[in-house]
């Protein structure tokens, strides 16, 4: 489904990702870890299509297509979603409005019809309430005063109407209260389908023993550097990063 | 305070002859004072002449092309012309209009009338010479001293005092007119808000895409004891309009007025609103917005006058500019010595759509008392890109995103207006007007 080949990318002089390799397939959920600054939400952000970054080498394919050369909003119509680590607040429009037009947007490249107000309105209320989420959130403008655990169940909400085809979920377990940890991972839980694929950019294993990732990766000055099962997280909780120097020193004495 | 300066007295000429040719008519319609008025006006407009950007309250506002241009006034519909419409008559409400500054529909109800201002100087002279000119003073305003020098009917709105209005005042200036000349159009109000009345004004001016013409229009508005008056002013002049407009108001102990301004047309634009809050405990809310396109200029500026202890007022104003648009922010705050515990607030927000385009902001604090509360604070951006992304990211038209984002800017001030048909007319407006906004 997903498939990046050696993706170099830089924000102004400072180069960020360094010969990233990944391939995710339909069904398949996958979790990338990784020290802070190691280069997860920019991967997660020029895969999204954002163009403060710029890929200087490499590709990314997905589902066959060159989706380097796709703007934003058609990589999120083709079934693209990343979930924010910080989502953005705008004022003045509402989630609903927000959330119709998303949808719509979509729905039409699709080829299906518009919803209107009643159908939407019922797919919305269901999902949230899958999501235990607070309904008064929808008619106040996007993210604007939510609470950080608000904002990151509003991401899931997004996700859960847009239906995509691939999740990008950054960060999104960090800031959680544990019910809302668990809400959200039974919202990741109910996405997951054999036509579709989840990556998870976590700190945490916690997120990880609600949902059961198939491959882990961690990630580190811009490259994936190693990558396992579901042990490997565990293996990372209890030993953090500190064995990334020691195989950066070794292989700087090999390389001498 | 900038001193009154003399500005150059080019273009003059044809408005001293313009005055000439009229006055024997009008002296025969009307009284002696208003006559007297109208020469000392205009004889201060010939001394102050058109301000240039010299003066300080004129700085980003280039009056050269008007000050070249000859005016013919605009004189009543011929027989037989149709006359103009708009859709703001269809908002509900009691509605009054006006062709070329001469009402042409009065309305009238148990607490309320809107009627002629000249019916109203030949019929209740005193109560018209209480107050017409007592608060757009023309001294110092070549604008205000050429509309009091020119204006020849006008309308007279008057609350009962205690009334409480359940439907808005609509009150429509057309300006018609064949094309062969500028017309020039000086258009008079006085609204007289009884003591505890409650009411709403909306107040616009419409005229023709493609016609010069100049609406030069003076409000007055007296608000008695606990009055309290929303007010909102729509400029939907014609493409090639010159608008200036004017309103003066004068606030009674604890009432409240509340100012909404949008202006949308016109080529040339400067709209002043002034309050004095001369009554213990009274407020005023001033908001504004502003969309500029294209070459127009939009030149705002307002003046809070705080006279009395106890008051309040919050003013808010957008701008949003596109292409190569020019706006202008002047916000003075005067507190005078005897207002203490006076709480004022001021903002001015701005939008760039375009690298080309420019806005130059300008608090004005002149505060004479010390127990006050006074803020202030101008921003400019861009539509945030951050924003912008996360609309794109969930499959949102980068147009469209770009749309949104902008229509909620300025929705935090149409939001404000009622009546709700009003509301959303307007923002259906904005949509229109920001559509072809260009990436
Ligand atoms: N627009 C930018 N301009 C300059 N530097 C940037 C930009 N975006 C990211 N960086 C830098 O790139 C590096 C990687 O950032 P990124 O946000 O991708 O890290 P991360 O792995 O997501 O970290 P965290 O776990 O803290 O979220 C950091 O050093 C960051 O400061
Ligand atoms: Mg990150």
């Amino acid at each position: 489904m997903l498939e990046i080949r050696n993706l170099h990318a830089k924000a102004g002089d400072k180069s960020i990702l360094r010969g990233v390799n990944l391939k995710v397939c339909a069904g398949e959920v996958h979790a990338i870890m990784g020290p802070n600054g190691s280069g997860k939400s920019t991967l997660a952000q020029v895969i999204a299509g954002r163009d403060l970054y710029e890929v200087t080498e490499g590709e990314v394919l997905f589902e066959g297509k060159n989706l380097l050369e796709l703007s934003p909003e058609e990589r999120a119509r083709e079934g693209i979603f990343l979930a924010f680590q910080y989502p953005v607040e705008i004022p003045g429009v509402s989630n609903l409005y927000f959330l119709r037009t998303a949808l719509n947007a979509v729905r039409k490249h699709r080829g299906l019809e518009e919803l209107d107000v009643v159908d939407f309105m019922e797919l919305v209320k269901q999902r949230v309430k899958l999501l235990g989420m607070n309904e008064a959130l929808l008619e106040r403008p996007v993210n604007e005063g939510f609470s950080g655990g608000e904002k990151k169940r509003n991401e899931i909400l997004q996700m859960a109407v847009l239906e995509p085809r691939l999740a990008i979920l950054d960060e999104t377990d960090s800031g959680l209260d544990i019910d809302a940890l668990k809400a959200v991972a039974a919202g990741i839980n109910a996405m997951r389908s054999p036509e579709r694929a989840i990556v998870v950019v976590t700190h945490y294993q916690r997120l990880l023993e609600y949902v059961e990732p198939d491959f882990v990766h961690v990630m580190a000055e811009g490259r994936i550097v190693r990558s396992g099962d579901k042990e490997l997280a565990r293996e990372l909780e209890r030993q953090g990063y500190s064995w990334l120097e020691e195989e950066e020193a070794l292989a700087g004495e090999s390389r001498t | 305070m900038s001193a009154a300066v003399t500005g150059t007295p080019a273009g003059q000429e044809a408005w001293l002859a313009a005055f000439a040719a009229r006055e024997r008519r009008l002296a025969n319609e009307c009284p002696w004072w208003l006559q007297g008025l109208r020469r000392t006006a205009l004889s201060r407009f010939a001394e102050l002449g058109f301000p240039t950007t010299r003066v300080e309250e004129w700085k980003y506002t280039n009056l050269a092309p008007l000050a070249r241009t000859v005016f013919e006034p605009a004189g009543p519909l011929a027989p037989g012309d149709r006359r103009p419409s708009s859709w703001v008559e269809t908002i509900g409400g009691a509605v009054a209009w006006t062709v070329n500054g001469i009402l042409g529909a009065a309305s009238a109800g148990r607490d309320f009338s809107i009627g002629s201002l000249r019916a109203a100087w030949q019929e209740t002279p005193e109560l018209v010479q209480r107050h017409l000119s007592r608060h757009a003073v023309f001294d110092r305003h070549a604008f205000v001293a050429l509309n009091t020098a020119f204006f020849e009917d006008g309308v007279l709105l008057r609350i009962r005092d205690g009334a409480v209005l359940d439907q808005p005042l609509v009150l429509v200036h057309y300006v018609s007119g064949n094309g062969d000349t500028p017309l020039a159009c000086h258009g008079r109000t006085l609204v007289l808000a009884g003591r505890n009345s409650q009411a709403s004004i909306v107040e616009a001016w419409v005229g023709p895409d493609g016609l010069v013409y100049l609406t030069n229009s003076v409000a007055e508005a007296v608000l008695g004891e606990g009055a309290v008056l929303e007010y909102v002013r729509l400029q939907l002049e014609g493409d090639k309009a010159y608008h200036f407009s004017a309103l003066h108001a004068r606030q009674g102990r604890s009432s409240s007025l509340a100012v909404h301004t949008v202006l949308l047309g016109g080529a040339l634009t400067r709209s002043e609103i002034g309050s004095v809050l001369a009554g213990e405990g009274a407020s005023t809310v001033l908001n504004g917005l502003y969309l500029a396109r294209g070459d127009q200029h939009m030149d705002n500026y307002t003046t809070l006058d705080h006279a009395q202890p106890h008051a309040t007022s919050v003013e808010l104003y957008k701008g949003i500019l596109d292409g190569r648009s020019t706006g202008v922010f002047h916000g003075r705050i005067i507190v005078r010595p005897e207002a203490q515990k006076t709480d004022a607030i001021q903002r001015n927000r701005n939008l760039l759509l375009s690298p080309d385009a420019v806005i130059n902001t300008k608090p004005q604090l002149e505060i004479y008392a010390d127990d006050v509360r006074c803020t202030h604070g101008a921003t400019v951006g861009q539509v945030d890109a951050d924003a912008i992304f996360y609309l794109r990211s969930r499959g949102i038209a980068h147009r469209e995103a770009r749309r949104l984002l902008t229509l909620a800017f300025a929705q935090e001030i149409t939001d404000r207006i009622n009546p709700a048909s009003l509301r959303e007319r307007l923002n259906a407006e904005l949509v229109v007007r920001l559509d072809p906004i260009e990436e």
